[in-house]
Formats: C-alpha cells, sequence, structure tokens
C-alpha cells in the first residue's frame, strides 16, 4: 500500500484520520518522484548551497577540552542561514509543496526556529504561510513572532490545551484535515505519521554525509561518536543517518533531563518514556497510565515535546543507538562554557549534546574522537537566559 | 443478530432512518454524564455515539475539544467512561451503543483489554478516530474476537480501494464523513453525498450514517434522502450541554427536545 516502508520495527506508522491519508499518499509520492527527478535535486542542492550557505564547516574546538586524548569538533549548522539546521528539510519540503501543485504551507512551531524556517522558504518560494504557535510560546518568543510576520508569514496562537508544541501540533493537523487540497503540512522534526520521518530524514541526512567527508579529510578516520540533542528527533537523525552502517561509530542521542530525570518536569521521551501513538507515529512518549498525554518540560523549548521520531525509538530498542539526557542546569553550564571558551553562542537545545559530550571528554581513558551537531545558534535565547542567569556570568 | 442489524431492521420496516447523537462520557461530570446519555435516549435516539476524553483530540473541532477538557478536568477516566456505559446497558437492553475515540487510550490498555472491557459493559461498536484501514488489522481482528463491530470511516475523498475495503471489514455501520475538516457545527455537511453513497452500496458495505456538521433536521433528512442509512450528530448536541453548565434540568428537557425533533427528521 506503502511505496516506502511506513514503519521502523513497529514504531511509526500512519495512525492520522482516514481523510488525511490521500494527502500523506500524495506527499510520498511527490517525494519519491522528486528524488528520482535531476531538476528537482539540482534546485534543491543550489538553494542549500547559494541560499542556506552548504556545506557548514566543522571546527575543531581549541580551548574547551582539557583532556588531550580527546578531540571535539563541532558541526556548525548553526552557520546555516536561519540560525540552525531545520532550513535544509524545509527547503525540500516548500519545494515538494510548489512540485505537488500546493500554493500554502501550515506550520506548527515550539521556540519558532521552524516557523522562521518555514517563513523565509515560504517568502523565497511564493508560497503562503499559515504557523500554528502555542500561546504560551508566542509571548516567550516573541523575537521569533515578529521574524516570521516580517517574511510574511501569519501566525496564529493557540490557546487549547497546554498553549505549547503539541497543541501547535493538533491545530495545524486540524487545519490540514480542512484544506489538504491546497496546502502542505510542512511537519518539523523527523515525528508524525508516515511519510514525516522519512523524507525529514532524508532532507537533513547531508549533514552526516558532509561529517563524514570532512572527519576523513580531517582526520583520515571516522569518528568514535557523534552526538546530538534529540526533542523531535530531525538534527539527530539528520548527523545519525549515514553513519548507521558504520558500527564503530556510536550514535548518542542527548534528551532535556530538565530539572532532573527523577522528576516530573522533563522531557525525555526515550529515557522515560513509554510506547503509545501520538500526532500520527507510534513510539515513545510521555503519558499516564490512561494513554492522556503529559505535559513535558525544558529549559529549551524545541527539546519540549511529549513524543520523539519513530526512527530514534527503533534506533534505541536495537541498541544501534544511545539515549541519555542532560538536564537544564548541565545544558546552562555548557552554553555558558562554548561562548566563553571558543566564541560561539549555542542553542540551548544544542547545550544538551554539547553537556554530554563534555562529560565524555573529560571520563575518556584512550584517544577519541567525537563530533557534536552544533545544531543551532543561540541569539534566540539570550533574552530568556539573561533572565534566567542575570549579569552574573562569573 | 447484532442490535445495528435489528436497529436497522426495525427502522426499515417503519420507513424510518436513523438518528444517532454523540457525546463526551463523563462531560462535564460522571453524575451529569449519566442524566444526559438517559435524556438522548427518553428524547428518541436510535443508537448512542459515546466520546472518550482525551487529551489530544486532532479530529475534533473546538466544541467537542471543551467537552473533553470539561471531563478531564473532572479527572473523567476511561474507568469511568465503561461504568457508566454499563449503568446505561443495565437499564436500556436494546439500543446499540458505540465509541468513538483515540487510538492511545486503547494502546494503553492494551488492546485486547479494551475491546474485552468495552463488550463486559455492553459496547456494540467501536470507531477509532486516527486509526485509517491501513492501520486497522488488528483492531479489526480484535473486534471480531471480542463481538463488537469495528466502525470504519468513509471520507468524501476515498478511493476505489479503500471503499472495496470498508466493504469487506466494516460491520454494525459505516461512518460517513459528511465534508473534510474536523468535527464542528459551524461548517455544514455538504449534502447530498449520494454520489459516495451508490459508490459504498455497489461495495456493500455496513449501511452508512452521516456524520461531520449535522446540526438540523434538514440536514437529517437530506442525508436520509441521499440514501444514507442516517445521521449523527455531536457538536450540536454539545453545544446544548455547553450552554446549559449551570442548570441540568434545562440541559436535559433541551437535549430531549433536540433529538425529538432530529429523530422526526428521519421519516421516509
Amino acid at each position: 500500500m506503502n511505496n516506502l516502508s511506513s514503519k521502523f520495527g513497529d514504531f511509526g506508522g500512519m495512525y492520522v484520520p482516514e481523510l488525511l491519508i490521500p494527502a500523506l499518499d500524495q506527499l510520498e509520492q511527490a517525494f519519491i518522484d522528486a528524488k528520482d527527478d535531476p531538476e528537482f535535486q539540482e534546485e534543491f542542492l543550489s538553494l542549500l548551497k547559494d541560499y542556506a550557505g552548504r556545506p557548514t564547516a566543522m571546527s575543531l574546538t581549541r580551548n574547551i577540552v582539557s583532556n588531550p586524548k580527546v578531540k571535539l569538533y563541532l558541526k556548525r549548522e548553526d552557520l546555516l542561514h536561519g540560525g540552525a539546521h531545520k532550513t535544509n528539510q524545509v527547503l525540500g519540503q516548500a519545494l515538494l509543496t510548489k512540485r505537488m501543485g500546493k500554493t500554502e504551507v501550515i506550520a506548527e512551531t515550539g521556540a519558532g526556529q521552524h516557523g522562521v524556517a518555514t517563513a523565509l522558504a515560504c517568502a523565497l518560494l511564493g508560497l503562503k504561510a499559515r504557523i500554528y504557535m502555542g500561546a504560551k510560546d508566542v509571548e516567550r518568543q516573541s523575537p521569533n513572532v515578529f521574524r516570521m510576520r516580517l517574511m510574511g508569514a501569519e501566525v496564529i496562537p493557540v490557546n487549547a490545551g497546554s498553549g505549547t508544541l503539541k497543541d501547535a501540533v493538533n491545530e495545524a493537523m486540524r487545519d490540514w484535515s480542512a484544506n489538504y487540497d491546497k496546502a502542505h503540512y510542512l511537519l518539523g522534526t523527523a515525528a508524525g505519521p508516515h511519510p514525516f520521518p522519512t523524507i525529514v530524514r532524508e532532507f537533513h541526512r547531508m549533514i552526516g554525509e558532509e561529517t563524514k567527508a570532512q572527519i576523513l579529510e580531517k582526520e583520515g578516520r571516522l569518528p568514535d561518536a557523534v552526538v546530538a540533542c534529540v526533542g523531535g528527533g530531525s538534527n539527530a537523525i539528520g548527523m545519525f543517518a549515514d553513519f548507521i552502517d558504520d558500527p564503530s561509530v556510536r550514535l548518542i542521542g542527548v534528551e532535556p533531563a530538565g530539572k532532573g530525570l527523577h522528576t516530573t518536569e522533563h522531557g525525555a521521551t526515550i529515557c522515560k518514556g513509554t510506547k503509545g501513538i501520538l500526532h500520527g507515529a507510534f513510539s515513545y512518549i510521555m503519558q499516564d497510565s490512561d494513554g492522556q498525554i503529559e505535559e513535558s518540560y525544558s529549559v529549551s523549548a524545541g527539546l519540549d515535546y511529549p513524543a520523539v521520531g519513530p526512527q530514534h525509538a527503533y534506533l534505541h530498542e536495537t541498541g544501534r543507538a544511545e539515549y541519555v539526557a542532560a538536564t537544564d542546569e548541565e545544558a546552562l553550564n555548557a552554553f555558558k562554557l562554548l561562548a566563553s571558551k571558543e566564541g560561539i553562542i549555542p542553542a540551548l537545545e544544542t547545550s544538551h549534546a554539547l553537556a554530554h559530550a563534555l562529560n565524555m571528554a573529560d571520563e575518556a581513558d584512550e584517544e577519541m574522537i567525537i563530533v557534536v551537531n552544533l545544531s543551532g545558534r543561540g541569539d534566540k535565547d539570550l533574552a530568556y537566559v539573561t533572565g534566567l542567569l542575570g549579569d552574573d556570568l562569573s | 443478530m447484532s442490535r445495528y442489524n435489528d436497529m436497522f431492521t426495525a427502522l426499515n420496516a417503519k420507513n424510518q432512518g436513523a438518528f444517532v447523537p454523540f457525546v463526551m462520557l463523563g462531560d462535564p461530570d460522571k453524575a451529569t454524564s449519566l442524566r444526559i446519555v438517559q435524556a438522548l435516549i427518553d428524547g428518541g435516539a436510535d443508537a448512542l455515539e459515546l466520546g472518550f476524553p482525551y487529551s489530544d483530540p486532532i479530529a475534533d473541532g473546538p466544541t467537542i475539544q471543551a467537552a473533553s477538557i470539561r471531563a478531564l478536568n473532572n479527572k473523567i477516566s476511561p474507568n469511568d467512561c465503561l461504568d457508566i456505559i454499563a449503568t446505561i446497558r443495565k437499564d436500556n437492553p436494546n439500543i446499540p451503543i458505540g465509541l468513538l475515540l483515540y487510538s492511545n487510550l486503547v494502546l494503553a490498555r492494551g488492546v485486547p483489554q479494551f475491546y474485552e472491557d468495552a463488550h463486559t459493559a455492553g459496547v456494540d461498536s467501536i470507531l477509532i478516530a486516527d486509526v485509517p484501514l491501513r492501520e486497522a488489522d488488528r483492531f479489526v481482528k480484535q473486534a471480531r474476537a471480542s463481538h463488537i463491530d469495528q466502525i470504519l470511516i468513509a471520507p468524501p475523498n476515498a478511493t476505489e480501494e479503500s471503499l472495496k475495503a470498508i466493504g469487506e471489514l466494516s460491520s454494525g455501520y459505516t461512518y460517513l464523513l459528511g465534508r473534510a475538516g474536523v468535527t464542528g457545527a459551524e461548517t455544514a455537511a455538504e449534502t447530498p453525498a449520494s454520489e459516495l453513497i451508490d459508490k459504498l452500496m455497489q461495495y456493500e458495505v455496513a449501511p452508512p450514517l452521516l456524520g461531520f456538521g449535522i446540526s438540523t433536521p434538514e440536514q437529517v433528512q437530506n442525508a436520509i434522502k441521499s440514501g444514507a442509512a442516517g445521521a449523527i450528530s455531536g457538536s450540536a448536541t454539545v453545544n446544548i450541554i455547553a450552554q446549559h453548565l449551570d442548570d441540568v434540568d434545562t440541559m436535559c428537557t433541551n437535549l430531549c427536545e433536540f433529538v425529538a425533533a432530529m429523530k422526526a427528521a428521519t421519516q421516509k
């Protein structure tokens, strides 16, 4: 029934109203056709190169690691246009939207990063964007709301439920159910119903491919580990995809431990969640014993999501990837350290991955090469972090 | 014979279609919910479609979302919902009772356990809003094992392949979507859906009930004229509950009158 596999083991699938199945099938077909169409590929690659700025650099850190046995590299997705990896797959899906003859784009956003990426791609490609954002997030992330509106997108605050990302996803899916004939739902992470997890991975896989080529050029060998933060899991799957068949490379996903995994205030769905269905996919989710979805929590809005992409659930279950968690406090420390030691201000999301990599570096007693996917820059977080830390940077 | 078959047979003999109201179980609380459901039956409902409150109802518009939230705020659990059904069933042995809910509530209990418990409580059918045909196999199998009809949805954009599959798998009734979008009385159903109904009949699906956007007796009449076996009205029913939360007597009187008016429109 599906041309591409819709599941990763038992995970994934298409748990959506029957009404949306034709739209998902149309998307899958457009994606398959586009893959084999040199014209599409040429346009996508040229946008990535000339508009977004690929390939991105890979930087060897100079000061942040004190253990001489360890080399820590940063894959610089923060340098991509838009300030995060998100631009990659948004350009891909925006081109698919046009290919399907649709003129409107629906998207959800939490921190606003996916919304900003969607707005810029739609401005560039002449698509009409409407972006659902939890009312609470609209307040917390007002600079991104302004950015989206500046680039011509309509931002619609969602008051239902908790007023955060999951409610924005619900509302985007409701809109899509009524308007699938002219609108594409441009989902922002490697989660949701098939074919989104596969499409989002494929439109981000250049992160890992470039990393592999760059590390082979610099070091003449594969890294020992690649590390990425995991909310829905798009930057992590983009980094992991090209290394899955290289068993010597450890794949490490870092989830938000919030105020600690022993509390209820975290967003570590693989580390602490249970299996269930949310937003169209069977995966690990945060839920109570009746199956009601629980609120997640993280200092970084981009990781604050009570589900995770189904391929991560599968990589966890098969043992191919490892999933750990870093607390708010650990992430904030890494955020400050990277700024003061390397002159790079990372996104709070990314800081979780960095925090874990720094722990690994401290503990290493053998030669080790680690690559962290520096998935986004921290400009968007400055006001928030100033609020948390004040001016005290000691 | 199932309660649905008995119902359709009896209605055909009277030259009537079915009117099926939907409400959310436990909205706004357990005791009121029992009175509400009984008021629907007293008003002349031919069958009942009942929801379980869920935190993330992606197929529902604002009216039914609000009903879910009211119930969840009063800590209504799936166990409470099953209790309400068991009580209703005890007093009403013949009326067909259908559930309309979301997949994660079924999974959390364990699929076999959920169907067994539903059957024990007196449920006749289960429709899972976020389980399309493509994911339906294990639910259909369990439904058959537990003597429950798995209800499948026929949307206006259904392909021939889907209609054929619905024909093979459906029992009880077929939920025919009157339009795209989510539940809600704000956007009316696009009747006549006669073309789709004709196609459904070719594939010998279970009798189609038209739902989504049905809020007036005229729409019920049109649905039946265009060949549907009846109509389901959710948001319009739930709106009456939302409007009278502070006066349950008036709420129940109005619900009873609403159902009676909708039922009267089912005469062919």
